[in-house]
């Protein structure tokens, strides 16, 4: 059953990561980022980590993916007819190829290591934003306080940028 | 049970989209959304190789990078407004000016 559930949320955030990169609309791609984004937070769900199941859809879908499509409707864009870059071509082989070897690398390796003290089991028992609060706000209280200072310092950096910047513009006509 | 290498091997392909339409797309808000893609990717490694390994600090950096995204986000759509504002253009190739 989980199979199944994998193969399906792979394959489909696998095509719609391809369709975020691919489509001629931005607002499509906006849309198809919507699907990888959901689809990822399926993953999660498979993983046990339903807390950060609830966050990917709160955050990502809920806040980023918002902003994203609020600003490209703002600014109304045309769709140009040449809308990769230049140089694509010679960029898309060797990705291709990179990707590729990776791939390679990655399935026939078997990723074993020392294992950590949170096993699947107690994560089950008290509920993963149990497990995620005790570690936060023991072990990595520090992060989380930079964390918070990062996003102030995001918030005023947003706002100092998109403010009309009249006295400058004055300033120039005058020059 | 699925391998753990699964996992890793579709962030992986994951993180190449992204990668690629970082280098490939013109306009810029695209670009943004395939860095989006590419930290959706690290999660994705982050939170299986916290499942499989049985510890919670995967999870956790996950829940920064998160956090981090949405930093990024709010910046970068500021400098795109400030840019599109003064060019009336979003394509990346078009920026080659570095003053005001």
């Amino acid at each position: 059953m989980a199979g199944i559930f994998f193969t399906y949320f792979a394959l489909v955030s696998m095509a719609a990561g391809v369709l975020t990169v691919t489509l001629r609309h931005p607002v499509h791609c906006a849309l198809s980022l919507l699907a990888l984004l959901m689809h990822v937070s399926g993953l999660f769900i498979l993983l046990n980590a339903e807390f950060l199941w609830a966050v990917q859809v709160i955050v990502y879908v809920g806040a980023i993916l918002v902003l994203y499509l609020f600003v490209l409707m703002l600014m109304n864009l045309k769709t140009d007819e040449r809308y990769f870059h230049s140089s694509a071509l010679y960029i898309l082989g060797p990705a291709v190829l990179g990707a590729g070897y990776v791939l390679y690398l990655l399935l026939r390796s078997p990723f074993d290591g020392a294992k950590g003290d949170t096993p699947a089991t107690a994560v089950l028992q008290d509920g993963d934003t149990y497990a995620v609060g005790i570690k936060m706000f023991s072990d990595h209280l520090l992060q989380f306080e930079i964390v918070g200072i990062f996003l102030l310092g995001a918030i005023i950096g947003a706002i100092v940028l998109a403010k009309t910047p009249k006295a400058l513009d004055a300033e120039r006509e005058r020059l | 049970m699925i391998p753990l290498s699964a996992y890793t091997a579709v962030s992986a392909v994951l993180f190449m989209t992204g990668l690629l339409g970082v280098l490939v797309r013109r306009n810029f808000i695209i670009v943004l959304m395939s860095v989006e893609i590419m930290m959706n990717a690290a999660n994705i490694n982050l939170v299986a190789f916290s499942h499989y390994l049985e510890s919670m600090a995967g999870q956790l950096v996950a829940l920064f990078i998160i956090a981090i995204a949405a930093g990024e986000a709010a910046v970068g759509l500021a400098i795109i407004i400030v840019v599109f504002r003064s060019k009336i253009s979003t394509n990346v190739d078009e920026m080659n000016l570095l003053k005001w």
